[in-house]
C-alpha cells in the first residue's frame, strides 16, 4: 500500500478509535436504558426527531457513525489476518464495502429525516 | 545459511493462545464488531426516524423492552468500557506523545485529560438524552 494511502487509512482509523472510545459507552447505555424500559424524555418520538432534523443532529450522527465504521472496519480487516485469514484483498473489499453502505444509509436516511 | 533452518511452528488460527498479551490484544481487536453492531443499531434508528411515524418508533422501544436485549447491552457495555474505552486511553500518551520543549508531558496527564473529557462528554449525552 502506498504511503500516503496508509497514512490517510491509518488517519480515518485512529480518529473513528478515539470517537467510539468516548462515544459508544454512552450510546449502548442509552440503548440499555430503553430495554430496561426507562426511555428517557429526550427519546421520546418528538425530541429525537427534532434532534435527527436539526443539523448539529445531522452532522454529529454522521460524523460518529461514518467515522466509527471506517475504525471497524480497518480493525475488522487486521482481525481476519490474526484469526488466519491470509485474503487480505477480498476481506478488505469486504469490510470496507460493508462501511461504505453504511455511510451511504446514514446519509440518506439523514437527509430524509 | 544452515541446510535445515529451524522453523518453529506457530499456528496461524491460534497463535494468541500462548501468551496472555496476546490474548488481551486479541480480546481488544474484537471490540470493532461490537462498534460494528451498534452503528448498524443506530443506522436502523435513523431508518424508523425517517419514516417520520410515531407508531414505528413507539413499537421499536417497545420492542427492545426484553430480558435478553437487556443482558446483551450490559454485557456489551462492560466488555466495550473494559476493551476499548479504557484501554485507548491507556495508550494515548503511547500513541500520541505530547512534547513540552525538551520533556514529554507526564502520560499521567494525558490519561487524566482522556477520563476527563469522557466524563464531560457523558454527561453531555446524558443531559442532551434527558436522562440528567
Amino acid at each position: 500500500m502506498a504511503i500516503a494511502k496508509k497514512a490517510f487509512v491509518w488517519g480515518l482509523f485512529a480518529a473513528g478509535g478515539t470517537l467510539t472510545a468516548f462515544v459508544f459507552p454512552v450510546l449502548i447505555a442509552l440503548f440499555l436504558l430503553v430495554a430496561l424500559g426507562k426511555v428517557p424524555e429526550g427519546l421520546q418520538f418528538e425530541n429525537i426527531h427534532a434532534f435527527a432534523t436539526s443539523w448539529v443532529g445531522k452532522t454529529g450522527l454522521f460524523i460518529v457513525i461514518s467515522l466509527s465504521l471506517w475504525h471497524a472496519a480497518h480493525r475488522l480487516r487486521v482481525v481476519f489476518h490474526d484469526f488466519g485469514v491470509r485474503m487480505d484483498n477480498l476481506v478488505a473489499n469486504a469490510v470496507y464495502l460493508v462501511a461504505l453502505i453504511g455511510t451511504v444509509m446514514t446519509a440518506f436516511y439523514l437527509y430524509k429525516i | 545459511m544452515s541446510r535445515q533452518p529451524y522453523i518453529r511452528p506457530v499456528s496461524k488460527t491460534t497463535w494468541y493462545m500462548r501468551n496472555g498479551r496476546y490474548r488481551k490484544y486479541m480480546l481488544r481487536e474484537v471490540t470493532c464488531l461490537l462498534v460494528g453492531v451498534y452503528c448498524f443499531l443506530t443506522i436502523w434508528v435513523l431508518a424508523i426516524l425517517a419514516s417520520g411515524s410515531q407508531e414505528h418508533w413507539n413499537a421499536f422501544l417497545v420492542s427492545q423492552q426484553s430480558p435478553s436485549v437487556v443482558a446483551f447491552h450490559a454485557i456489551a457495555l462492560i466488555y466495550f468500557l473494559v476493551y476499548q474505552t479504557f484501554d485507548w486511553f491507556k495508550l494515548a500518551p503511547k500513541a500520541m506523545p505530547v512534547q513540552l520543549g525538551e520533556k514529554k508531558m507526564p502520560d499521567r496527564f494525558i490519561v487524566i485529560a482522556h477520563y476527563a473529557a469522557w466524563a464531560v462528554i457523558s454527561l453531555f449525552v446524558f443531559w442532551l438524552a434527558g436522562v440528567i
